[in-house]
């Protein structure tokens, strides 16, 4: 009795490894697959031989890439999309969950403030309300229309000031016997106790606006603008304009485009895109996972 | 008293300050915006120029053929997202809960909640390669067990199915994450007793894990709640074409086409605030709800 039960939990033991060894592989296979298909020849590709490994391996749809120009225009739209971006958003972040996390008598109109910036996660005026706005502030087709929009992740406000309250109380009453200011206390005193949840945020902001693509492909007319989602994003819905548009520029990119294909060329590019994110995820994941535990599964 | 009482809270309404103007410019200015819906709207009148034509762009969308087929499409692809983001997490945090080897658990939960990084730019691009009936690999494996290739993002039938099941692979991670960081909170002595009770390690999921992760599952079920309209503009934006229309079309790409790419504004503003609204009964039952079944306030 006793031992057929222990076999039966070593068969599902057994099929619940080999379970998730299957979906890791079903999860990779496309990845796997993509980076195959960007440094193999165009000809292998066109022919259908490429599956799990490069086949004639070659670096030319990276050269090509790099050469077209525009993909690193858009890539350095990108990186100072990331930077700034991050640092307004964190910078804002801060300075308004530091005095919604107050106590109601330190803060007579905290409420207020606080159903002021929630109203506006329940309620959007819609896509063109949103447009019309930001045309009429002038910001089309300029860098910061990317930037100042978006400038206030209230969901990170509300982690973040969910977080200051979660701080000894005692601190803040000490040092603010002590005589230490609202500016004082919140850059000596919860600013340095809280680099967890601050380092989680920023993660979760730079994947923001790594990721965004939408904002850029409306909001930017000139393409040299668009960061390089929105590019990426122009390039997979028209992957042959992309092609003739680039098309021409001497001797040395003739001699390259004989060697690489669309589907080369644009396996490449997203392999790019997606880069950075495969590179740093494995190591940050922790704090995304408690980022994530922190701001959704509270008490 | 009050005094030194005003001068303790002056700088915390100066902290909130740029944000304040933020918001108010890019997230209320819009809500000012919705006045376009009730207006035979023209850029060149402007918002104060043009005619106020009460519901007529209502009346006018309301009887564009096919807009009801949208609003089907949309309930009909989100509810079906929002049960299977229910049901596959769970089902996967189970499992993953029954693998005792550290690291091996570690390496899947990573894996699993990888896509969720990537933009839907660069998994569309990816699923557009994989998926296609010619040359991906999806269909070249289906070919080799005797399956003729399925056009998955061409086929009106296929299409829906398609942007669910690629939906929940790139977002169950999240929750999957959520519902083991709900397991190991469980108290471990309730198994222990269970175990001398005599309860088998089904019967332990049974009346102990699953009882014990219920709250989390009620709270991210109701939650979900507030999507009900949101069909996933990112993913079917970047899939989508003309030949999916019929099954594929949702709101929120219905509005772009009439209000961006047709300058129909009126109109477009119209369908957007019918959608804003109806959301914002959904977002606020949900709240509601949470807070009544399981106690869960955002801040």
């Amino acid at each position: 009795m006793k031992r057929s039960r222990f076999t039966v939990q070593q068969i599902f033991t057994f099929s619940n490894y080999a379970f998730f060894i299957l979906m890791a592989f079903l999860c990779l296979l496309p990845f796997i697959n993509l980076v195959s298909l960007s440094f193999s020849s165009s000809s292998a590709v066109t022919a259908g031989e490429v599956k799990l490994w490069p086949i004639g391996f070659n670096l030319k749809s990276y050269e090509f890439i790099l050469k077209s120009g525009k993909f690193v225009t858009a890539f350095l739209v990108s990186i100072k999309r990331v930077v700034v971006g991050t640092i307004v958003n964190m910078f804002l972040t801060i300075l308004v969950a530091y005095p919604l996390s107050r106590e109601k008598k330190d803060l007579r109109t905290r409420t207020l403030y606080a159903w002021f910036f929630i109203l506006t996660t329940l309620f959007n005026a819609g896509l063109i309300p949103w447009y019309m706005t930001i045309k009429f502030t002038g910001l089309l087709d300029n860098f910061f229309a990317l930037i100042i929009p978006s400038a206030l992740p209230v969901f990170n406000v509300i982690v973040l000031l969910n977080f200051f309250r979660g701080l000894p109380k005692e601190l803040e009453e000490s040092a603010f016997l002590d005589g230490a200011s609202q500016w004082t206390t919140l850059w000596k005193i919860f600013i340095p106790l809280s680099k967890p949840a601050l380092a989680t945020l920023t993660l979760f902001c730079s994947v923001y606006h790594w990721n965004s693509w939408f904002d850029g492909l409306v909001l930017m007319n000139n393409p040299e603008h668009y960061p390089l989602q929105s590019y990426l994003q122009s390039v997979i819905i028209n992957p042959e304009t992309f092609f003739s548009s680039s098309a021409g520029k001497g001797g040395d990119y003739q001699n390259l485009i004989a060697f690489v294909s669309a589907r080369t060329a644009k396996s490449a590019q997203i392999f790019i895109a997606a880069f950075p994110m495969l590179l740093v995820y494995p190591f940050l994941q922790k704090y995304f996972t408690k980022g994530l535990v922190l701001g959704s599964v509270k008490g | 008293m009050t005094k030194a009482r005003s001068l303790r809270e002056r700088p915390l309404h100066f902290m909130l300050l740029p944000a304040v103007i933020i918001v108010l410019v890019f997230s209320y200015g819009p809500m000012l915006g919705i006045y376009i819906a009730f207006q035979d709207f023209s850029p060149a009148w402007g918002l104060f120029g043009s005619p106020w034509i009460g519901f007529g762009n209502f009346t006018f969308v309301f009887g564009v053929p096919g807009f009801f087929q949208v609003i089907w499409n949309t309930i009909f692809i989100a509810f079906l997202k929002i049960i299977g983001m229910i049901i596959v997490p769970v089902f996967f945090a189970l499992l993953l809960n029954e693998i005792k080897h550290d690291r091996f658990k570690r390496l899947m939960q990573t894996l699993i909640y990888l896509p969720n990084f990537l933009s839907w730019v660069v998994l569309a691009g990816l699923l557009i390669d994989i998926l296609s009936p010619s040359t991906g690999i999806i269909n070249q494996i289906l070919g080799t067990f005797g399956i003729k290739p399925i056009f998955f993002l061409g086929d009106r039938f296929w299409f829906p199915l398609t942007m669910v099941l690629s939906d929940i692979w790139k977002g169950f991670g999240f929750g999957t994450v959520i519902y083991l960081a709900a397991l190991t909170s469980i108290d471990p002595t309730i198994y222990e007793a269970a175990e001398i009770d005599g309860a088998g390690r089904l019967s332990q999921t049974w009346h102990v894990t699953l009882p014990g992760i219920l709250p989390i599952i009620v709270l991210m079920s109701v939650l979900s709640l507030g999507n009900i309209l949101n069909a996933g503009f990112d993913q079917i934006f970047n899939l989508y074409s003309p030949q999916v229309y019929d099954t594929g079309d949702i709101i929120d790409t219905f509005v772009y086409r009439l209000g961006l790419q047709q300058a129909q504004f009126g109109p477009a503003t119209a369908v957007g605030l019918f959608k804003s609204l109806i959301s914002f009964c959904f977002v606020s039952l949900s709240y509601f709800l949470a807070a009544r079944l399981v106690n869960y306030r955002i801040y």
